[in-house]
């Protein structure tokens, strides 16, 4: 069996997902996997803010007021946010004003407040840190193959360095303008959700209703 | 020693701390107590990273104005190649004077803060709010203005402007080839528009709209601006105004308002009439 540590690093990885399965924090998902680069900073900051914040959450889960300790989760984690959102503006401009509110909007991402609340709250600092890890990676490796499929599609590009030659600079590749709008990031979740559940079935949601044969006896008495 | 009641926290000591993580969880004097202390500390960390990263923060602006400046000059006409300024142009920094259109050789440009200048009743007037198209309250007395320069030859006046957009200041630089009437480039460093509509003031095809437009309209007064819609070309309109942005009609005329405050009277007007006098 699996130690709780691995646990907590490993499954967030593929088997709970935080985006293919928990299906969360999608909307920065589709805004920022335009470019790898943005993708990169986006996935560095998520990691740095949910390992940050569930620690801190661990460290003082004994004695958080049980009445506002959403309140006193969001101070943690908007405060980091901003710290990061410091940082970048500091030492990665352009890439800060690339990514815009999105990284304010980190507050917002469900992943960070779900693992605050689901598991900082009742686990030691160490266990902690490793699930903030995993969920940090398993969100960020979705948005970075992501990232990388769209840039390369849909600009011929990879970090901005020529891989497909487009045709606007002479070569022969017609770039997918589709693949520049968020949409596209949707489909190519969608896509990667349908691969994983047919790879792992278990994470197939049971159906809420059956559906009924065509000419069925819905008119049924 | 008397034990106190509560949760089990295995106290040693019973410092009033002690005492204080032994209350309940549900105990509103605690609850109070450790939202305070997180939230101080939140505070101290939020404003120690603001203090500490400014100076590297306000580098990062600079230069991005300063590259603002050089697209600018890039977008000249004869010098596209020229991309890095100094091989063949030059570029000075004046100050001058709004009210009276002249330069003051008193002021160092270099250390001349027109925005804290904004704010200083001393080096700045009140805007009559009739008269306040860019919606900047006060200006400062001073602006610092860029000479841009080929050998002896002038090329480019390059001015500073700014005003309110849709949801922020928008801060950027007007390009104006040496005839005064002609716009070379309009560039905003700074500004805090909604992403994918207003912020399109930053896109580098929106931007390039700008290149060739005249700054007046046939009565000397400022015609240039953002259009509402697409313009049709060929039309006596897009002579001077650009297609306006899709979704962002108050960030389309927070532009053409801040232009034409910053052409007319109030703004570089004295400058710009006086400026054949004073070439130099």
């Amino acid at each position: 069996m699996e130690s709780p540590a691995t646990k907590a690093f490993r499954n967030p990885l593929v088997n709970d997902n935080p985006i293919t399965l928990q299906i969360l924090g999608l909307c920065s998902a589709l805004a920022v996997t335009k470019t790898l680069a943005t993708a990169l900073i986006m996935s560095l900051a998520v990691t740095a803010v949910i390992t940050l914040s569930n620690a801190l959450i661990s460290l003082i889960r004994r004695h958080m007021p049980r009445n506002v300790r959403l309140i006193v989760q969001i101070t943690i984690i908007a405060s980091l946010v901003i710290v990061v959102d410091q940082v970048l503006k500091a030492y990665a401009y352009g890439l800060s004003k690339q990514l815009s509110v999105f990284v304010g909007l980190i507050v917002t991402n469900c992943i960070i407040m779900g693992r605050a609340e689901a598991f900082a709250m009742k686990n030691s600092i160490g266990l902690s840190v490793l699930d903030g890890l995993g969920n940090a990676l398993g969100y960020s490796w979705i948005l970075i193959l992501v990232g990388s499929v769209r840039e390369l599609f849909g600009s011929g590009t990879l970090l901005g360095i020529g891989i497909l030659p487009t045709v606007s600079a002479g070569g022969w590749y017609h770039p997918a303008a589709l693949m520049l709008l968020p949409p596209s990031a949707f489909f190519l979740i969608g896509f990667l959700i349908w691969g994983l559940r047919t790879w792992k079935s278990e994470q197939v949601e049971r159906s809420e209703f059956r559906v009924l044969p065509a000419g069925g006896s819905e008119r049924a008495p | 020693m008397p034990s106190s009641a509560g949760n089990n926290q295995g106290s040693s000591g019973y410092s009033w701390f002690a005492r204080l993580l032994e209350l309940p969880n549900d105990s509103p004097l605690k609850a109070v107590i450790v939202t305070l202390a997180v939230c101080l500390i939140a505070s101290i960390l939020v404003a120690g990273s603001a203090v500490l990263l400014k100076p590297a923060q306000e580098a990062n602006k600079e230069r991005e104005r300063l590259a603002r400046i050089g697209e600018i000059a890039a977008l000249l006409p004869g010098v596209e190649e020229v991309l890095q300024i100094g091989d063949t142009l030059r570029v000075e920094a004046r100050v001058v004077d709004l009210a009276t259109g002249r330069y003051v050789p008193t002021i160092d440009p270099a250390d001349f803060d027109q925005r804290r200048a904004a704010k200083d009743p001393g080096l700045s007037v009140v805007i009559p709010p009739e008269r306040d198209l860019a919606q900047i309250g006060r200006r400062a007395a001073f602006a610092v203005v860029y000479l841009v320069r080929e050998e002896d030859h002038l090329r480019a006046v390059i001015l500073p402007v700014h005003g309110r957009g849709f949801g922020s200041m928008l801060y950027g630089y007007l390009g104006l080839s040496s005839d005064l009437r002609t716009v070379i480039g309009l560039s905003f460093y700074e500004h805090g528009e909604t992403p994918g509509l207003g912020a399109l003031i930053d896109d580098p095809q929106w931007r390039s709209l700008w290149h060739g437009k005249k700054v007046w309209d046939g009565a000397g007064i400022p015609g240039i601006g953002v259009a509402e819609g697409p313009v049709e070309p060929g039309s006596s309109e897009a002579d001077y105004l650009v297609d306006g942005l899709t979704g962002a009609t108050w960030t389309s005329r927070g532009v053409t308002n801040l232009l034409r405050f910053w052409l007319g009277s109030d703004g570089f007007g004295t400058y710009l009439r006086s400026f054949p006098n004073q070439r130099g």
